[in-house]
């Protein structure tokens, strides 16, 4: 193979790796210790960037967003847990903020809606079953009879085929 | 299943459609009037006091600065409005702000990521209602609110506690519907 094509097949093999769609692109954002960095991305994924509302403030261009992922990281590199982090955003920003909401009485509902819904399925197909016990069919009348005998037919056939 | 059952099941997509229809017109109808803001969050800080802070004033605006300390023993509930010169829905608030300031409220102002001197222009172009003015250029102080976007304003009373947030521009709908009787009731 001629040089020139070996490198434009490897130019488009490159194009469609995956490429990885966080928004931090800015490496001055990026805390110095790759470990450091790792848990203020973890964490920044479970943290709602409140002007988007439906991405995470790692993945969202929003100013407010950038600035968040700024706290998040001032405040591991300060030694905070990721407990303490996320309080902080918590405390000022509410269960909203949290794109995994805490257990609480306020959102009971929320956890429980699978639980709610398989439950319900479950006692559906139940019901359902119960009902489609075949009902064994009325026995005939004396007219019926006499007149499957006028018609050379057993007595007690056909009723259910129908 | 009776056959009377059956074709009252017949009518269940129809009654189900109907409801959904209903529950949309509702939602559509709350947008429109300002009841209901498919946006709208509660502030985690209600009921509890402002942050503290420390803010330089917008010079040359000829108002002194807000600080935490004006912020507890008040004669009467303030407003803290977050705002800038760049946000549109601002400028659509500002005539409510100017009339509460007229009607001796106090407005108390951050300006929000803003140039001081565009800060400045807006207030010559449409007028200043702030009693206080601080700005908040890198916007960390607006975090530790709660701010999500410009304009916000948080409704303080005598003693300092956040009793309501609005996120968006107060319309004159929203100052006579909400914020009016929650001045009356925090004024005692």
């Amino acid at each position: 193979m001629r040089p020139a094509f070996l490198r434009r097949l490897v130019l488009l093999l490159a194009l469609l790796a995956p490429l990885p769609t966080l928004a931090v692109s800015n490496p001055a954002e990026m805390l110095s210790d790759p470990a450091q960095e790792e848990r203020a991305r973890a964490l920044g994924r479970e943290i709602r960037c409140m002007v988007c509302q439906n991405q995470s403030i790692e993945d969202s261009e929003a100013e407010l967003a950038r600035d968040l992922r700024l706290v998040v990281r001032e405040r591991i590199a300060a030694g905070a847990t990721d407990e303490q982090v996320r309080d902080f955003l918590h405390a000022r920003y509410g269960d909203f903020v949290l794109l995994k909401p805490p257990f609480a009485w306020s959102t009971a509902l929320l956890w429980a809606t699978p639980l709610i819904a398989m439950l319900a399925g479950l006692g559906l197909i139940l019901g359902l079953r119960r009902r489609a016990v075949p009902v064994a069919p009325a026995p005939l009348t004396e007219e019926e009879r006499a007149r499957l005998a006028a018609l050379g037919l057993p007595p007690e056939q056909g009723g259910t085929s129908a | 299943m009776t056959p009377a059952s059956r074709r009252a099941l017949l009518f269940a997509p129809f009654a189900l459609a109907a409801a959904g229809g209903l529950g949309f017109y509702a939602v559509l109808r709350g947008m429109r009037t300002g009841e209901y803001n498919p946006r709208g969050v509660p502030s985690a800080l209600l009921g509890r006091r402002a942050p503290d802070f420390i803010l330089p004033p917008l010079e040359e605006s000829g108002v002194p600065p807000v600080t935490s300390a004006d912020l507890a023993n008040l004669p009467g509930p303030v407003l803290v409005n977050f705002w800038a010169s760049w946000c549109v829905p601002c400028i659509i608030e500002h005539p409510q702000l100017m009339r509460l300031s007229r009607e001796g409220v106090p407005v108390f102002g951050i300006a929000y990521k803003d140039r001081p001197e565009d800060s400045r222009r807006f207030l010559r172009q449409h007028g200043n209602p702030f009693a206080r003015l601080s700005r908040d250029e890198p916007g960390r102080v607006a975090i530790d609110w709660g701010v999500y976007g410009v304009p916000e304003t948080y409704l303080l009373d005598r003693q300092g506690i956040i009793r309501w947030r609005y996120a968006g521009p107060i319309t004159s709908d929203t100052l006579q519907a909400d914020l009016r009787p929650l001045l009356r009731r925090y004024a005692g």
